[in-house]
């Protein structure tokens, strides 16, 4: 059964059974990560781009990594700031790349949006590898699949996704990938952190960090910056960690087990502390590796789609 | 020249006229109103206009010309042209140019570029100087070259201060001070700012930017005197403030335009930059409260804040495409089918919208529908069935969101200046 979508732009809307399949498909490619060559034939021949309009070292390793792991062709195009800014348009760029006859657009955006955007001036098949504060579908996706991998199931299990909501695309595609398979979904993080009307996804809000680890099966860490307006959302990164960042002794105070998960790069000391990072309870390197797998997955489905 | 036109239901709020008549048109004056015998007139053009609708000409006081500076997306002929095509017969333009219209060489400009055209193009000056807020623009010297409103509009008057002094140098001269209200630390959103903004991503712009500088304004008009208006409202808690001002005697007016009588946020689903504009669309609530605020008068009028941008610009990034959309023509069109057909406004009141209120807050003279008068006027049928097609836009721009959008009601002709605008082309009479 393929996917019932030629592109991955987001997890909204995406049904169950595609997630469920492109997660089954993983495990198969996270078979051949472990044979000692690591590679197979199936998208010889295809041509894929990555284009990232906006930094970006694990996202683009990993998606490089389970495109050669597939025997892709691949261009990297990086590129930072705005297109109004003298030179050529984004969509030009586009155009530019497509006429060199590519197959997949990996993209990655400071604007969300832009990988819609592509499936109106692209034929390619269009991953999103993170737009804006919107989705970041590949995310979720691997995130899933490592919850699934130490828990044995998604439905049922309670998930706290916790820190910055309002700047992360990485929770928005977790929320919508996680309800869809069945979790029960919340948000952990200050006032000034949760985006207007978020509970319309179904999400309850909380914003007491022992409440989050005294309720939850699994706890979703999200990176904390200070924005470029520092002290406007929160104080210091020092009363952050004193309030919401997850160290040992908030763990064992409630003694229960936890799984702790990461988008990465982690910041030692803010959201979480070093102890907790290379502890027991969490699965950072996992889901790094997953990733990879996951990727592969969904490279494969897309690819052999057409 | 003489012209006929046959069997028109002609409607003028100003002097309460409701009547089916003719009207004869010699050397662009009106000679005849009544029921004509056009045997006796065998040297007159005769054009049959039963069941149209004649009203004094349309006024839009809020559109962006982008000449000097901008050429390739609008200049003030293709302007005007659109505005005829849209049945206006008057517009003014805001002062956001490059230059910007903030000395009268640049008013000068663009008045003598309009001077032989069937639409009245006037000119709005910026209130301070680059628009910046920092100094005054020479307001005086812009008056003499006959300026009739100013406004530093893409952004309020920056400081209180500044505003306070744009507000009393203005009264000197009795003209009003127009602004765009936007509270400017909440400038980064490109939408409004609610669940929807959330689910797509977008960074948000809460409607109190909006209503934080209504609040101002009307609180420092009410200090130091002077008239304000306020651009396209768009949000309900501005629109109660605008209500309660005028309850209170001040002399507040306001505009509102079709985007945001018609639409709401949901269009921003589709990531489209053609539903980019500022204010932003708003939810559902705020366009009803802009719909009863335009039903009770405390919305005196309807603008399109017609905002050319070339493809290229508009075919971007969302956060990096610009704001605003063209509207001169679809925007009778819209207001037909959105408010008149729905039943929200009479026709008396569409035309008061559109032709009386904009004359009046710019203190213009009103074209009357009289026997002696200069002829003045625009010819709709509110119940003409077409489908926007931006690719026959006067416009030299088409970002418009409505393309392919079924509408009921369109501008027929215009006439003005002894000209006439009809089935295309302009004709002279």
């Amino acid at each position: 059964m393929p996917l019932s979508s030629r592109h991955l732009l987001g997890l909204q809307g995406v049904p169950r059974e595609d997630i469920q399949l492109i997660l089954d498909t993983a495990t198969t490619f996270r078979e051949v990560l472990e044979r000692p060559i690591k590679k197979v034939p199936t998208l010889q021949g295809k041509t894929i781009v990555n284009l990232f309009y906006e930094s970006s070292t694990r996202t683009r390793i990993s998606f490089e990594l389970a495109q050669k792991r597939l025997s892709a062709d691949t261009i990297n195009f990086s590129k930072s700031g705005s297109s109004t800014s003298k030179g050529e348009t984004f969509k030009d760029t586009v155009k530019n790349i497509e006429a060199m006859k590519v197959d997949m657009i990996i993209v990655r955006h400071e604007s969300a949006g832009v990988p819609q955007f592509l499936t109106r001036i692209s034929n390619a098949n269009i991953i999103n590898a993170g737009d804006g504060r919107h989705e970041h579908p590949t995310q979720a996706l691997l995130d899933m699949y490592s919850i699934r991998e130490r828990l044995g199931k998604i439905e049922g299990l309670k998930v706290c996704i916790v820190g910055n909501i309002a700047h992360s695309r990485v929770a928005l595609s977790n929320i919508h990938g996680l309800k869809s398979m069945g979790a029960e979904v919340s948000l952990c993080g200050p006032k000034t952190m949760i985006p207007k009307g978020i509970e319309s996804t179904g999400v309850k809000v909380i914003h007491n960090i022992d409440e989050a680890i005294a309720n939850n099966d699994v706890l979703n860490v999200l990176r904390i910056q200070l924005e470029r307006k520092a002290g406007s959302t929160i104080p210091s990164l020092r009363e952050y960690h004193n309030y919401f960042g997850i160290t040992s002794e908030r763990l064992e105070k409630f003694n229960r087990d936890i799984v702790i998960l990461h988008p990465g790069p982690i910041n030692r000391g803010v959201e979480i502390s070093s102890e907790v990072a290379d502890g027991p309870y969490q699965i950072i390197l996992d889901q790094v590796t997953n990733g990879v797998a996951v990727r592969m997955a969904v490279l494969y489905l897309l690819g052999t789609k057409n | 020249m003489k012209i006929l036109l046959k069997d028109l239901q002609v409607i003028d709020p100003s002097s309460k006229l409701n009547e089916k008549m003719d009207v004869l048109i010699e050397d662009g004056m009106i000679t005849s109103l009544g029921i004509t015998n056009s045997k006796e007139l065998k040297d007159a053009k005769v054009i049959e206009l039963d069941g149209k609708i004649c009203a004094p000409g349309f006024y839009d006081m809020h559109v962006h010309f982008r000449e000097p500076g901008r050429e390739d997306e609008e200049t003030v002929i293709s302007g005007s042209n659109s505005a005829a095509a849209g049945g206006f017969t008057g517009v003014a333009c805001m002062p956001n140019t490059s230059p910007d219209i903030d000395s009268a060489e640049v008013v000068n400009l663009i008045k003598e570029r309009a001077k032989n055209h069937l639409v009245n193009v006037d000119v709005i000056g910026a209130a301070t100087l680059k628009r910046s807020g920092e100094a005054l623009s020479p307001i005086a010297e812009m008056v003499e070259a006959g300026i009739v409103a100013v406004t530093d509009d893409g952004a309020p008057i920056k400081t209180a201060s500044i505003l306070r002094s744009v507000l009393e140098y203005c009264q000197m001269y009795n003209i009003p001070v127009i602004e765009h209200c936007e509270e400017p630390s909440f400038t980064d959103g490109v939408m409004n700012e609610s669940e929807i903004s959330t689910q797509l991503g977008l960074p948000p712009k809460p409607t109190i930017s909006e209503d934080l500088i209504v609040i101002r304004d009307i609180i420092t008009v009410e200090y130091c005197g002077g008239r304000i208006h306020i651009s396209h409202i768009s949000s309900e808690k501005s629109v109660e403030l605008v209500r309660q001002a005028k309850k209170r005697g001040l002399n507040i007016t306001a505009e509102a335009t079709p985007h945001h009588f018609t639409l709401t946020e949901d269009s921003l689903k589709t990531y489209d930059t053609n539903y980019k504009m500022n204010p932003p669309l708003r939810s559902q609530k705020d366009v009803e409260a802009v719909i009863v605020g335009l039903k009770d008068g405390t919305i005196d009028c309807i603008a399109s804040d017609h905002a050319p941008h070339s493809i290229e610009e508009k075919e971007m990034e969302f956060i990096y495409a610009p704001d605003g959309v063209v509207g001169l023509e679809t925007e009778v069109g819209l207001a037909l089918t959105e408010l008149y057909h729905k039943k929200h406004l009479t026709l008396e009141q569409i035309i008061e919208k559109f032709a009386i209120n904009p004359r009046k807050i710019l203190g213009l003279e009103i074209p009357s529908i009289e026997i002696g008068k200069k002829a003045n006027l625009t010819i709709f049928d509110p119940n003409l069935v077409w489908t926007v097609d931006v690719s026959k836009f006067k416009s030299k721009s088409k970002n418009s969101p409505f393309d392919k959008r079924l509408l009921t009601g369109k501008s027929v002709a215009v006439i003005n200046r002894g000209q006439m605008f009809y089935e295309g082309e302009f004709i002279k009479i």
